[in-house]
């Protein structure tokens, strides 16, 4: 199984090397990468069929003690977000490939062996056993995003960049603060002994820890009021690159949030994460409502999104931290479809504003079908993933008696489905605009394209065919997250 | 734990969070490398009292705590990228504007602009403001 978790990590860095070097060479460059991302993601499903039936599996790197070395630790939630994530990345490698001859798709040299650099850098924060490990990987995924971001340097994207950068900066300069904190008062940063050491310091530490990581890990999930540099900074980038950002970025914030916070039993934190979570997604929903762009409607979606996942953490109790799991699985594919199709109605149309486009549900009947299915499922409706999901998290919130939380994401789910109505009427019904405006709407591989969303959207739909056994791997998983002796015994025997 | 690390964690955070505050990207930059720093020391510090170097075999007496030193070497490695990254930033900014200032976001613009219509009460091309 060693073996399996070094793939997940050294095939992509690998890979990325391999497509930088060849450079302008077309085709062995995105041979390497889609090689490199495709066993990746392959190995981390076989992780997950292993550690489902084994048990959790644990690598020191260089064979040192934990309090002293790194340590991955495959436990059964790693290994159940970790092939969501990467299967991700390769779909949306596969996408870039088929929109690189088009205005908006990413400058296909860089793009690739970027990718690569982020599949390792998520591979490492989720299998990472320790918390500056999780700072490296941290860095390693945000490099990456600086620059896929920044690399065609128009000036919205230097002007975007550059609140994305500093916001994210200061969060890791935080990030570092906070790791001196909890070496100065526990003397690790390992998370299985950290496990056992926080719940010794005195109440006031413990929650200043627990606090101080609540907004390091809330600046990089972009939760209320820490979240505006994200619609701002997102649709700026090419297609692809949003997507995956969508997907994954904010989602590897929430991942640590529910690792560190759940293990380290900062139950007491519980009341400030739900008022938390219910502000974020009520102004997430608000804030998509008022935007005339697909990909900005979309991007306040996924901070509305991210209340969810952080209302299930908040409660505290195993049904909660399940749903939260099992909301982060279905979450990360549908948005990155959603953007995706985003990314096929520019190509469409020429533009992503709902003023000047129109019709297109009669003119390409396919795109409109491969949007409706993510669109309903983000919204929650049956018989999609997100109704599962979110079905998970509400019956928690009400089983734990907390009402307002409750009425917030109900609330939020009912503005979320009229602003996807909003994408729906202004895209792909009323009349065709005229394309005599000079627009450019270069097609690209249109086929690839279309190829790489509907696997996605067949993915999403495959993850509502097995919600039952998602939420009990999920479950399972919370319990081990709540109960963390088997985590702690596994890493330290 | 020296008081006067403290302190100097203390000064570089404060001056570094005053100068990221700044318009100016350049001020912005040097604010970071200070925040950066203050991070560092206090890395280093978390470590414990100072001892003799960490050589196993070559020192006798009280050795340092080399783990927070190993943290702060790579967090210095970061951070050394980082400011390079942000710099090319500045630099492409000025290219691209002439200065090295932070530009308005597009929320801030959008109701400046809609402030404005309401003042001088003429329609503005709605499109303009959109992300293409």
């Amino acid at each position: 199984m060693s073996t399996l978790i070094a793939a997940t990590i050294l095939t992509p860095l690998v890979s990325a090397v391999l497509g930088l070097a060849a450079r302008t060479r077309t085709r062995a460059r995105d041979a390497a990468t889609l090689v490199g991302l495709g066993t990746a993601a392959a190995a981390s499903l076989m992780l997950l069929v292993r550690v489902s039936t084994e048990g959790t599996h644990v690598v020191r790197v260089g064979g040192w003690h934990p309090e002293l070395g790194i340590v991955l630790v495959a436990d059964l939630f790693a290994a159940l977000v970790l092939p969501v994530a990467l299967t991700i990345i390769f779909v949306v490698e596969l996408f870039a490939i088929g929109q690189r001859r088009t205005a908006w798709g990413a400058n296909p040299e860089l793009a690739g062996p970027l990718l690569g650099v982020m599949t390792a850098g998520v591979s490492l924060a989720m299998l990472t056993g320790d918390l500056f490990t999780l700072f490296v990987a941290f860095e390693l995924i945000l490099v990456s995003s600086y620059v896929l971001l920044t690399h065609q340097g128009r000036r919205a994207q230097i002007r975007a960049g550059m609140s994305y950068v500093a916001m994210n900066l200061l969060a890791s300069t935080l990030f570092l603060f906070g790791l001196a904190f909890i070496y100065a008062a526990t003397g690790t940063v390992n998370l299985a002994l950290l496990t056992e050491r926080i719940p010794e310091l005195s109440e006031g530490v413990r929650l200043g820890i627990g606090a101080w990581f609540f907004v390091v890990f809330g600046t990089k999930a972009a939760v209320f009021p820490l979240f505006s540099w994200l619609p701002d900074a997102y649709p700026t980038a090419p297609t692809t690159i949003t997507a995956v950002f969508a997907g994954l970025l904010t989602k590897i914030g929430i991942y640590a949030m529910i690792r560190f916070h759940t293990l380290t039993g900062m139950d007491r934190l519980g009341s400030v994460m739900l008022i938390v979570a219910g502000v974020t997604m009520v102004v997430g929903a608000l804030g998509a409502l008022a935007q005339s762009d697909v990909k900005r409607i979309l991007s306040f979606h996924i901070i509305s999104q991210i209340g969810y996942m952080l209302m299930g953490l908040g409660l505290f109790s195993a049904a909660g931290t399940a749903g939260a799991i099992l909301f982060l699985v279905h979450h990360m594919p549908v948005k990155t479809v959603l953007f995706l199709v985003g990314g096929l109605i520019e190509n469409d149309q020429g533009t992503g504003s709902l003023d000047r486009s129109g019709g297109m549900a009669a003119r390409r009947p396919l795109i409109a079908a491969l949007f409706a299915i993510p669109a309903l499922s983000l919204a929650g409706l049956p018989p999609f993933s997100g109704f599962v999901a979110k079905f998970a998290v509400i019956s928690a919130g009400i089983e734990a008696a907390s009402i307002p939380i409750v009425v917030a994401a109900l609330a939020a789910g009912a503005l979320t489905l009229l602003s996807m109505a909003k994408i729906w009427i202004g895209v792909f019904w009323g009349s065709s605009p005229d394309a005599s405006d000079g627009r450019e709407t270069a097609p690209g591989n249109r086929r690839t394209m279309l190829a790489a969303t509907g696997l996605a959207v067949a993915g999403t739909l495959t993850i509502s065919l097995f919600a039952g056994t998602l939420f009990d791997l999920s479950l399972r998983a919370s319990d081990d997250l709540r109960a963390p002796d088997s985590y702690r015994s596994a890493v330290l025997s | 734990m020296s008081l006067a690390l403290l302190i100097t964690v203390g000064g570089l955070t404060s001056v570094g969070l005053y100068l990221i505050t700044a318009r100016a990207l350049s001020r912005v930059i040097l604010g970071f490398t200070l925040l950066g720093h203050a991070a560092v020391v206090a890395l280093v510090t978390s470590g414990g009292p100072a001892g003799q170097a960490p050589i196993v075999g070559a020192t006798d007496g009280d050795m340092a705590n080399p783990l927070p030193q190993a943290l702060a070497l790579t967090a210095i490695v970061i951070s050394f990228g980082l400011t390079l990254f942000l710099l090319a930033l500045a630099g492409r900014q000025q290219e691209l504007s002439g200065d090295d200032l932070v530009e308005d976001d597009l929320e801030d613009r959008r109701i400046a602009r809609a402030n404005r219509r309401e003042v001088d009460g003429h329609e503005v091309d709605r499109h303009e403001v959109g992300v293409s």
